[in-house]
């Protein structure tokens, strides 16, 4: 085990959640205000956005020059490009549950440093969806590639 | 419209801090700092990097931790929700559901993303703050649970 990765992973996590945190975004009632765009409209969600990407527009051309990560082998962005329908499907069912209870999952995870009940119900609920949706993506995926092996096979 | 609880200060220094978060998560380890992804990656594993991704969450609630101690203010004391139990879980539903298929939450699209001006997650930022937006709306005003 790398330990020199770990710690990088603590650093930044310990960075991102002290961020949500003084942004006052871990507070679901901030975060529906500034959703609230027809009533009383709190635009700092907007401000924590625009600090993050100043930081990363600047940075992240930089870093991607690099041949490879400091500490790693190579850099692993999302290489899909396309726009397809469960890209938009998914981005709205988010927007959904964002809107209902004003959690996206790093304020949600960086709440629970607030042992509360109501926050463990979220979680959990967000744990149970995020698995069987993965379950029932990697399963179509693995559908898929049996399909394109039958096809292949058909054509030769 | 009516602006209230405006905090531009504290919103711009906390966005910084997961601006330099997500950098340096890039520049060592080559990795998006996206929240449902690094969390997805846990709770149903697809390769064998668990470890960081644990460690980066567990790093998550220790800054919130870390922020209670500190005491800044204006500060949060206590988390109130916005909405009753049933209301939390199909919220929880709803975002593990849509950030698992539209691949990104907030973060991973609204920040990193648009950083790498992707154009994927443009339009996936750009079609959750509008659903969101609709659905506190329709919640708020139409339903008028506030």
């Amino acid at each position: 085990m790398n330990l020199k990765s770990l710690l990088i992973a603590l650093v930044s996590g310990l960075l991102f959640g002290l961020g949500l945190s003084v942004a006052q975004m871990i507070d679901p009632a901030k975060v529906v205000n500034f959703l609230d765009v027809t009533g009383r409209w709190d635009p700092s969600l907007a401000f924590v956005m625009a600090g993050a990407l100043a930081v990363n527009i600047l940075a992240t051309p930089f870093i991607l020059k690099r041949n490879k990560p400091v500490c790693d082998t190579l850099f692993r962005t999302p290489l899909k490009e396309q726009i397809d329908r469960r890209l938009i499907i998914g981005a709205s069912l988010f927007g959904v549950g964002w809107g209902i209870a004003g959690y996206c999952p790093g304020p949600m995870i960086t709440a629970v440093s607030f042992v509360s009940t109501d926050i463990m119900i979220v979680l959990v609920a967000y744990i149970v969806g995020t698995f069987f949706t993965r379950l029932w993506m990697r399963k179509q995926t693995n559908n898929q590639t049996e399909q394109e092996r039958q096809v292949q096979s058909c054509i030769e | 419209m009516e602006i209230i609880n405006f905090t531009p200060y504290s919103a711009l220094t906390g966005g910084a801090l997961i601006g330099l978060s997500a950098a340096i998560l890039l520049l060592f380890k080559g990795r998006i700092a996206g929240v449902s992804g690094i969390a997805g990656g846990v709770i149903l594993p697809e390769k064998e990097d668990i470890p960081w991704r644990i460690v980066f969450l567990i790093g998550l609630v220790l800054g919130g931790l870390l922020y209670q101690l500190l005491g800044i203010s204006p500060g949060v004391e206590s988390i109130q929700p916005v909405t009753g139990k049933l209301g939390l879980v199909l919220a929880g539903l709803l975002v593990g559901i849509g950030s698992a298929l539209g691949t990104g939450c907030t973060s991973g699209h609204g920040i990193c993303g648009l950083a790498r001006r992707s154009l994927r997650s443009l339009v996936a930022t750009l079609t959750f703050m509008l659903t969101a937006m609709i659905t506190v709306f329709i919640v708020r005003h139409l339903l008028g649970s506030a």
